[in-house]
């Protein structure tokens, strides 16, 4: 029974393996291994800038790919109108590409190739990846709010109209809920992505482990978890949308304090 | 779970590769195209709002072409009423006058007929008496023998047919 057993470890998709013997990169001491995860920034860099590319005849007169990379620089236009304002525009480069980095990363690394063979990464579900954007975003924010409003952007910490007796315990409150944005940031992208993966992993080994254990286990077991997960394969690319979304809107709400300081 | 386990080995590598792609993404698209597509979409905004102002341009000086238009219209329509009341007062005067030179002219004509039919009539009466006073003459000298003068007869005539 042990023997028949399949080996699926659903944490085994988040390892991390250098290609192409580049494990001994080293740039200023630090190890660069050229790894699966890096493979597929790169991917999505390529696949991200052949979107573009569609994007950029300029016709009056749009096509259809024009029509769909046109829409969603305006969604990202809209969104940071709607919640900075006119001075928004200027973060439209950084919060589209953030945007469309995550989204693709998302749903390249939801690809079924395993059918080929092959195995995407997906890099978003590593917190030390999700964890450098938030701190980018952070850094934005941080960088604008000072440099807009020098030491004044500090009283993001009083929320208006606070009485006085009362600052010195909202303040603690406030600046604690501040520091912990890149972590919330970084980590929800990170746990949505994991979780995601874990999940359809659990199931297959489902399909698999209860196939192997007969035609009744397949049927009871194995069948149902097959439909789950192709309602769970439906919702992750939801997921996907939505965290991508969800990293985008924060972002733009932070820079918003930062830019328009109470 | 990889990510905890491979953090010492993986992190800059990860961190490092992260930053060279997402910097490329930021750079290349976000700061390259990004600008260029929504150049494209503000053109086609000008274009389309251009194009509006323009076609509603056009349609208020159609508006305004007509209403010019309507107001010479009513000034020619005016006139040519002027006009028409005008010939229609001359042509009644004239036709007035006429009438009034016609009627003069029959109520002359008819004058003149009434004034001849009226000396008609009395050189008639006055025949008829003539004729009337012999008559009476000739029937007493026949009847009664007696010869009656010509101013008594004509008397007794006169009187007879002022009676009837």
């Amino acid at each position: 029974m042990a023997a028949e057993q399949a080996k699926v470890d659903p944490m085994y998709q988040f390892t991390i393996q250098p290609l192409g013997g580049s494990e001994g990169w080293e740039l200023a001491g630090y190890n660069i291994a050229f790894t699966n995860s890096a493979m597929w920034m790169l991917i999505t860099t390529v696949a991200l800038f052949a979107f573009m590319i569609g994007g950029m005849r300029r016709e009056l007169v749009p096509g259809r790919w024009q029509m769909m990379v046109e829409s969603f620089t305006g969604f990202i236009d809209n969104m940071l109108e709607a919640n900075i304002g006119k001075a928004g525009r200027k973060y439209v480069p950084y919060v589209f590409s953030l945007f469309m980095f995550i989204l693709f990363a998302n749903l390249l690394g939801l690809l079924p190739l395993g059918v080929f063979g092959v195995h995407p990464f997906t890099f978003t579900s590593h917190f030390t990846v999700t964890g450098v954007l938030a701190i980018i975003s952070f850094s934005i924010v941080l960088l604008v709010g000072f440099y807009k409003h020098g030491l004044h952007f500090f009283s993001l910490f009083v929320p208006e109209g606070t009485p006085l007796p009362m600052i010195p315990i909202l303040a603690p409150i406030e600046f604690i809920s501040f520091m912990v944005r890149p972590f919330s940031l970084g980590l929800r992208l990170f746990v949505a992505m994991m979780a995601g993966h874990v999940l359809l992993e659990v199931l297959s080994s489902f399909v698999i482990d209860g196939t192997n254990a007969g035609a009744t286990f397949g049927l009871v077991v194995g069948l149902p978890a097959f439909l789950l997960m192709i309602g769970i394969c439906a919702l992750e690319l939801l997921v996907a949308g939505i965290q991508a979304y969800v990293f985008a809107l924060l972002t733009s709400l932070y820079i918003n304090d930062a830019e328009n300081l109470h | 779970m990889p990510q905890i386990a491979q953090l010492a080995e993986t992190w800059s590598s990860q961190v490092f590769w992260l930053l060279v792609f997402f910097g490329v993404t930021f750079f290349v698209i976000g700061k390259g195209m990004v600008p260029k597509v929504m150049d494209t979409v503000a053109q086609r905004d000008g274009q389309i709002a251009a194009d509006l102002a323009a076609a509603k341009a056009a349609r208020d000086a159609a508006d305004e072409q007509e209403e010019a238009w309507r107001v010479k219209e009513n000034e020619n329509r005016a006139a040519a009423q002027a006009i028409v009341a005008k010939a229609k007062d001359d042509a009644a005067a004239k036709s007035a006058t006429k009438l009034k030179a016609a009627q003069t002219r029959l109520d002359k004509k008819l004058a003149e007929a009434e004034a001849r039919i009226a000396e008609a009539r009395t050189a008639a009466l006055t025949e008829v008496e003539a004729v009337a006073v012999e008559a009476a003459q000739d029937i007493v000298k026949t009847l009664a023998g007696v010869k009656v003068t010509k101013p008594v007869a004509t008397k007794a005539v006169k009187e007879q047919m002022a009676h009837g």
